[in-house]
């Protein structure tokens, strides 16, 4: 779960509260879901909400309640950082709900080393799988047993919090193809949920290293250095690959990269699909990118507008 | 007339009796309900992971795979945070209470008493603020290398949140020694330190010892300081160099989550709950006997 500065469950109340408070508009639009995609739904709120004359009620409580909320009804739209799961479509089918899903944006997890750190040029996913697996024939502890020219220290792992979506999607591209689904790495780091903590965690330990979204590692960018990573989680290494907008929003670097979604009951309609036009109009996608995130590409942006006809 | 005044004020005063009485009852029902949530959640923990494995085993990874649940990483974290704090309380906190109740001049004193009350006063997340900001750099200053959240800038933080209550029980301990063995020593021709440290002190050990378990104690319970600045890595290492994790910062940090109740991380925290009760408890039943002794020897 993706945090962006200064937010928190209070923020997120008020705002839901300074929505319903206002008064005239008889459509309603109640939003909850995932922590990382609330930004983006907050920003899309924010700014489309009094044209739309809808009430835009937002809360995050994650990817996995949102869709239990959704599934019952209790809500219109779901943010979601991962596609919904078989298990939660059958409950939303024995409810008679059909999830409909749009694409809303790009994030990225960026792998971070502190400023003084000169050595790390870029990492595998198989380094990075060595450096997180929990199989002990396997893992390093010690940056010199990664690479035979790096210094003999101890590596301090700081990552996301078992809570959160963020860990979830990076035990699924790092550890999972190497290591089985039924592990989930080790556990002997420094979890937090809260992103800020991590910055500081990494940024103040010379031997750091971690993980979080993009939006923290850019807004840090003077206390650390973002890892270009090298995707050979099918035996073949490629390039090292930074997460610039670019290359984000061409899928190029992966695995790291993943979409945002929202889901409605069925295709939406009226008000609520005004709202999605909006969010995939040019200024939406500007929103997706003043948040911190990146915008969908050309091509994909007009796919999902034409899924909203 | 007279009688039924007589009553109305009887009945009256029986009322306020009953009242006074359930305020101060409020207290311990508290004690005796917190204690049953804790054990019924807890026997609820004990019959999916074994006792033996709870206590005696030595990773702590309640949600990893495979799963872990043995707390002794967590007990240590504690233990050694706290022990670590007593290094820094206990020769501040004794010494300031025998300098304010021996040496300080009047006047100093009725400055030196608040400022010590002061610091007491100071909620815990500043600590755990300048634990964080200020001490931990320059624990890394001292030692290169040493990451920015580790044991011993938690430990000194705690140290000095742990001074005020070592100080001020120690003090009143101190001064509850009489008159008159002062002036023995002093007669004797003992000069002002011999008396205090051969004479005052040894008579009010037993005030002094429960001071630095009352301290301890807190230090056990203390959660803020430890949460932001020791880490979050529960291990079996007393570097205080390192970051570990204690059984207050877990529970801090794991309540914060969405634990779907009932689950058996949620039922994990009871348990943990279940144990720093259980040391606080020994610890303060400890503290208050050794007070009781020191009461007894001066009444």
């Amino acid at each position: 779960m993706t945090r962006v500065p200064g937010r928190s469950p209070f923020v997120a109340l008020t705002f839901a509260l300074g929505m319903i408070a206002c008064s005239g508009p008889d459509e309603t639009i109640r939003i909850d879901g995932s922590s990382t995609v609330y930004p983006v739904e907050a920003a899309w709120a924010e700014e489309f909400g009094p044209g739309l004359e809808a009430r835009i009620t937002v809360a995050f409580s994650g990817t996995g309640a949102g869709f239990q909320k959704f599934c019952r009804g209790e809500i219109d739209v779901s943010g979601a950082s991962r596609p919904i799961a078989d298990g939660e479509n059958s409950d939303c089918a024995v409810s008679g709900i059909d999830p409909f899903r749009i694409e809303v944006g790009q994030d990225g997890l960026a792998v971070v080393v502190p400023r003084s750190n000169d050595f790390v040029d870029h990492l595998t996913v198989t380094e990075l799988n060595r450096i997180w697996t929990a199989d002990q024939s396997k893992q390093v502890n010690r940056w010199g047993e990664l690479r035979e020219n790096w210094p003999d220290r101890e590596i301090q792992l700081f990552g996301a919090g078992t809570d959160s979506g963020t860990f979830d999607y990076f035990i699924e591209v790092i550890i999972h193809p190497f290591d089985g689904s039924d592990t989930k790495g080790r556990s002997d780091y420094t979890p937090s949920e809260d992103d800020n903590v991590l910055v500081q965690g990494v940024a103040g330990s010379d031997d750091g290293l971690g993980y979080f979204g993009l939006a923290y590692a850019r807004e840090n960018a003077e206390r650390l250095r973002i890892v270009p990573i090298v995707d050979d989680t099918d035996g073949e290494a490629g390039d090292p690959v930074m997460p610039t907008d670019e290359n984000v929003e061409s899928g190029r670097y992966s695995p790291l990269s993943r979409p945002l979604f929202m889901y409605t009951d069925g295709k939406p309609v009226g008000v609520l699909a005004e709202f999605f036009r909006l969010g995939l109009s040019e200024e939406g996608q500007h929103l997706v990118q003043d948040v911190g995130y990146v915008r969908l590409s050309e091509s994909t942006r007009l796919a999902n507008l034409e899924k909203l006809d | 007339m007279l009688r039924t005044g007589q009553g109305w004020q009887l009945v009256r005063e029986r009322a306020v009796v009953g009242m006074l009485f359930s305020a101060s009852s409020v207290a311990t029902v508290t004690t005796i309900a917190i204690f049953l949530t804790l054990i019924v959640n807890g026997w609820e923990f004990f019959s999916v992971v074994p006792m033996r494995e709870f206590l005696l085993g030595t990773v702590w990874a309640p949600d990893f795979v495979p799963r872990s649940f043995g707390s002794l990483p967590l007990v240590k974290g504690t233990f050694q945070i706290a022990l670590g704090a007593l290094v820094v309380a206990l020769p501040l906190g004794v010494g300031s209470a025998l300098y304010v109740s021996e040496f300080a001049p009047g006047r100093l004193r009725a400055v030196l008493k608040p400022a010590i009350e002061i610091l007491a006063g100071i909620p815990s997340i500043v600590f755990g603020l300048v634990a964080l900001f200020v001490i931990s750099p320059i624990v890394r200053q001292l030692f290169p290398g040493t990451g920015v959240f580790n044991a011993a800038s938690a430990a000194v933080a705690l140290g000095v949140m742990v001074v005020p209550i070592i100080a001020a029980i120690s003090e009143d301990a101190l001064r509850a020694v009489p008159r008159e063995l002062r002036e023995g020593a002093f007669a004797l021709g003992a000069t002002r330190w011999e008396a205090a440290w051969n004479v005052v002190l040894p008579a009010a050990r037993s005030g002094v010892i429960a001071s630095v378990i009352l301290g301890f104690s807190r230090a056990i319970g203390e959660t803020m300081a430890v949460t932001l600045a020791a880490g979050l890595v529960p291990n079996m290492s007393w570097n205080f160099l390192e970051p570990t994790q204690t059984i207050t910062a877990f529970i801090a940090n794991r309540a914060g989550g969405d634990l779907p109740t009932g689950s058996i991380e949620y039922r994990a925290i009871f348990a943990l709950g279940l144990v720093l009760f259980v040391i606080t408890f020994v610890i303060n039943l400890v503290a208050q006997f050794s007070l009781a002794a020191q009461r007894r020897k001066f009444s």
